[in-house]
């Protein structure tokens, strides 16, 4: 480990100055009203650059030509319906309280802060609560076929981390179908002219002209033409970056190079290291693994969660008797039970299989047993509720969960953190703005089941079309910007030199081998469990991989021609900064917090013990160089409504 | 298992194309078809060969991306995509086929990859219900009969990936059109551009250049999603009904 890395320093305190004072369920309004406009008739003379097209992209792309923006948008896959969303499978969380059943805007509020573990803004997140119900309302009106009852009302069911049925879903497909409106909304926008779309066209860099963001450099992914691209503002809706566990849930291409760049350009990169396990994925069969794949959450619903009581039990399932079997979930958290957050399910599993009562190959599994629904509801449905998982999941592993239990075990699926932004959703860095999961906002330490998708929504469709117009008034970017500034000129002299020197060194080994060492490497050090030893050693190898990976990367062919295997190790180069970022960010933070599971830090009963008073803070962390300490920018969180209490689904 | 593979491989939009063929070995019966192609790839790398390009994006079978045909079936033998085919449907020994989409309207960009843009371009011409940002009622305003929403549901499924095209002895793509009309033209929502929308949709689909359909019924074989035959005959309805409402306009 270089010491000069791990010896940070601590700069200027960070604060958002974008959310208004007052009572928290006023402060949107205020703000919404505060903000600057621009006239209808000024708006196609700005231009917008959003990159992704997922939820968040989509939906502001969309949102933002709706308004009289000119949008220029930017994909990797060959089309925008494609984007990662599209996988989601459980459903979206809405504070309608069509159940009846005790929910409100202030419990989803309520919910969602303790559900991260206190390390989420009051106010975005009393924001997401309340923009909730707009978008159950939004995307009807575009025709989602959300799952309804007989009487022609929508459905709604449980996720973990709550006690109120407030999740609204298209059978196993809510992502699929939420991101096709998103799309379509956004298609038509394309075929009026008020979107210019780039399918097939990776952002490799950000332009910052006088601080200000105002372009950016991308590579057409079939000629590989470099180009630059200018607007008077610049959105990342990109994603995650779960991807730099090399196996996670993400689609294959999900890649972190946007906020990345854009976080060495100056966006300060917020708590790296909060990172989602979530409990239900289909455990690896071996070494020629590629990604792993999620069983949604809402199985918790009517599966049940156990291992044998016995250490090393190889009978199978249905040969071990009921009285033989732990239901641990049910057996330590009777209140929530198998819907206990994903954070504590997760670490639960790995603690039974660490016991060395885990079942499968490796013994790196739990069941999920739905023998008990099938004779309480019946196979119908059963069917009827899960029929497509069920599927999927016989498809994958060749056996038939109706008949013996489904196997389980927690994978990467989500990244809390993300680059830092203020209530207006703007970056460290001015016109820079970050949507969806590529922010860090509103989940903190941990994200409850169907939140994605609303913050997704939320942020693309009603807070940043409200709040870029403030930036975009106050900024009229009178000065054009073109392919010839100093500024352009040498971010695609960077990004050219990059991949030149990635075809140049002409090595030994291939993008993905290095992809997997780091992968393995942040799952043993800086996935479910960590510590400060560990933590250390990943400290250690990363500058080793990143040394080893410029000396004997090999990537065929050229520069100029559809070439996968040059976007792949592009995408490593900056895996292999960013994972060392989120070891220091896991080693600094020395308490446990939702997803972040320091061993150190528990209670006597093995939960995760928080502290307060030294981390009741946002760490937002800016960089200095590649392999040089970064300096830290505390955000201090203060709970006025929500008082931080260690968290208890018992 | 040890396998013998012979693969599309073009170099680009212009270069002519060949069937190439390559071995493979060690292959485990729990291997996705792509990681199987993962596998050669790392393997022509290292050899100092170009790797074979495809598309492939979720491996989950949602995403679409993924889009071969395997020994002359679109997405292979089993009824699903690419990404979610497995190994154990092959023999040791075996000799697979692996080539592109074939159409015209799907033009070779490398290998295995395709132009599918004309897909979008039918959806931009009508397959949206226009509801701009902030104009929604409260979603319980309008009550949508469960089966109706069922039958809007089964349609919207459709994931894009173009198989029932790749299948089609015409290279039709009224399966892809039709899930999409039928999706929005059942819902109470789309009901203000009922015609409008059928009559674009196909009007664009047939500008790129799609075949027309002679009711093989080989697209809705290979849909991995399971989109029926008649989805193609509810559209026809349709797009009669809508011929003759705005011809009376």
């Amino acid at each position: 480990m270089s010491a000069e890395y791990v010896d940070y320093s601590t700069g200027e305190p960070i604060a958002d100055t974008k959310a208004p004072a007052g009572p928290v369920n006023e402060r949107w309004d205020t703000r919404r009203f505060e903000a600057k406009l621009v006239n209808p008739a000024n708006r196609r003379k700005h231009t917008v650059i959003v990159v992704g097209t997922g939820l968040a992209g989509g939906s502001a792309g969309a949102t933002l030509a709706e308004q009289g923006y000119h949008v220029v948008q930017f994909c990797y896959q060959d089309s925008p319906r494609r984007a990662h969303s599209i996988a989601a499978q459980g459903g979206i969380n809405a504070a309608k309280n069509y159940r009846n059943d005790g929910d409100s805007v202030y419990r989803l509020f309520y919910d969602t802060v303790k559900g991260g573990d206190f390390r989420a803004r009051e106010s975005n997140v009393h924001r997401l609560a309340q923009i909730s119900v707009e978008i159950i309302d939004q995307c009807v009106a575009q025709g989602v076929p959300f799952a309804r009852e007989y009487g022609g009302l929508l459905d709604t069911r449980s996720f973990g981390g709550v006690q109120v049925s407030r999740t609204f879903y298209a059978r196993g497909q809510t992502g699929q179908q939420l991101l096709l409106g998103a799309y379509q909304a956004l298609s038509r926008q394309i075929a009026a002219g008020n979107v210019e779309m780039h399918p097939r066209t990776e952002m490799l860099d950000l332009i910052v002209v006088d601080g200000k963001a105002r372009g950016i450099v991308a590579r057409d992914l079939i000629s590989g033409k470099i180009s630059t691209y200018f607007a008077d503002a610049v959105v990342l809706a990109s994603g995650g970056y779960g991807n730099v566990f090399y196996l996670s849930t993400n689609a294959m291409n999900s890649n972190a190079t946007a906020i990345w760049r854009a976080h060495r350009r100056g966006a300060y990169f917020a708590n790296p290291c909060f990172t989602q396990i979530h409990p239900t994925c289909i455990p690896r069969t071996g070494d020629h693994q590629s990604k792993l794949t999620l069983m949604s959450e809402s199985l918790r619903n009517d599966g049940r969660i156990w291992v044998p009581k016995a250490k090393g039990d190889d009978r199978p399932a249905n040969k071990i008797p009921e009285d033989e079997r732990d239901y641990y979930l049910e057996r330590i958290y009777p209140s929530y039970g198998n819907l206990v957050p994903r954070d504590i399910a997760s670490r639960a599993a790995k603690n039974v299989c660490d016991e060395g009562r885990g079942v499968g190959p490796g013994g790196q599994g739990v069941y999920l047993d739905f023998a008990d629904a099938i004779q309480r509801m019946g196979r119908k449905a059963v069917e009827a509720k899960y029929g497509n998982l069920f599927d999927m999941y016989q498809r994958i592993t060749d056996e038939d969960p109706y008949q013996v239990p489904m196997r389980i075990y927690p994978a990467v699926h989500y990244t809390m953190g993300g680059l830092w932004v203020d209530y207006d959703l703007q970056t460290t860095i001015p016109g820079l703005f970050a949507i969806g999961e590529a922010n860090f906002s509103d989940h903190g330490a941990n994200r409850l089941g169907a939140s994605a998708l609303m913050q997704g929504l939320a942020d693309g469709y009603f807070v940043l079309p409200a709040t870029i117009n403030d930036y975009l008034a106050r900024n009229p970017h009178k000065d054009e910007v073109d392919a010839s500034h100093p500024a352009a000129v040498e971010t695609v002299r960077e990004t050219e030199d990059r991949l030149a020197r990635l075809l140049a060194v002409d090595g030994d080994r291939t993008p993905d081998s290095f992809h997997r060492e780091v992968g393995e490497l942040m799952w043993e050090f800086c996935g479910m469990a960590r510590t400060d030893t560990g933590l250390r050693k990943a400290l250690e190898r990363i500058p080793q991989i990143r040394e080893e990976f410029w000396r004997r990367i090999k990537v065929p062919g050229t520069g100029e021609e559809f070439n996968q295997s040059l976007e792949k190790a592009n995408r490593i180069v900056d895996y292999l900064e960013l994972a060392e970022l989120m070891c220091l960010d896991a080693l600094h933070r020395a308490e446990s917090c939702g997803g972040h599971f320091r061993e150190e830090s528990q209670t006597p009963d093995g939960e995760a013990a928080r502290r307060d008073e030294e981390f009741g803070y946002a760490a937002a962390w800016e960089f200095t160089g590649t392999g040089q300490a970064p300096t830290l920018h505390k955000e201090d969180l203060v709970f006025e409504y929500v008082h931080p209490t260690q968290r208890s689904y018992a | 298992m040890k396998l013998t593979l012979r693969v599309w491989r073009q170099k680009n939009a212009d270069a002519e194309g060949t069937m190439s063929t390559y071995e493979v070995d060690n292959i485990s019966s729990d291997m996705s078809f792509l990681e199987m192609l993962d596998t050669l790839n790392e393997e022509l790398i290292l050899k100092g060969e170009d790797p074979v390009a495809f598309d492939h994006d979720c491996r989950e079978g949602i995403c679409g991306a993924c889009s071969l045909v395997i020994n002359g079936d679109a997405h292979g033998p089993e009824r699903t995509t690419t990404c979610q085919l497995h190994m154990r449907s092959f023999k040791d020994g075996d000799t697979i086929d692996i080539e592109p989409w074939r159409a015209s309207a799907f033009p070779v960009i490398k290998d295995l990859v395709v132009d599918r843009s004309a897909f979008d371009r039918i959806i931009q011409s009508g397959g949206y219900i226009t509801a701009p940002t902030g104009a929604a009622p409260e979603a319980h305003a309008t009550p949508v009969p469960k089966p109706d929403a069922d039958f809007a549901f089964e349609h919207a499924e459709c994931i894009g990936c173009g198989a029932c095209v790749a299948a089609c002895p015409n290279g039709a793509a009224m399966l892809f059109t039709s899930a999409k009309i039928n999706h929005l033209n059942t819902l109470p929502q789309g009901a203000p551009e009922r015609e409008t929308r059928v009559l674009d949709m196909v009007a664009q689909m047939d500008e790129e250049g799609f075949g027309g359909c002679t009711l093989t019924g080989e697209c809705a074989t290979a849909c991995p999603k399971g989109i029926p035959l008649m989805s193609i005959t509810s559209m026809n309805k349709e797009w009669l009904r809508a011929t003759r409402k705005v011809a009376k306009r």
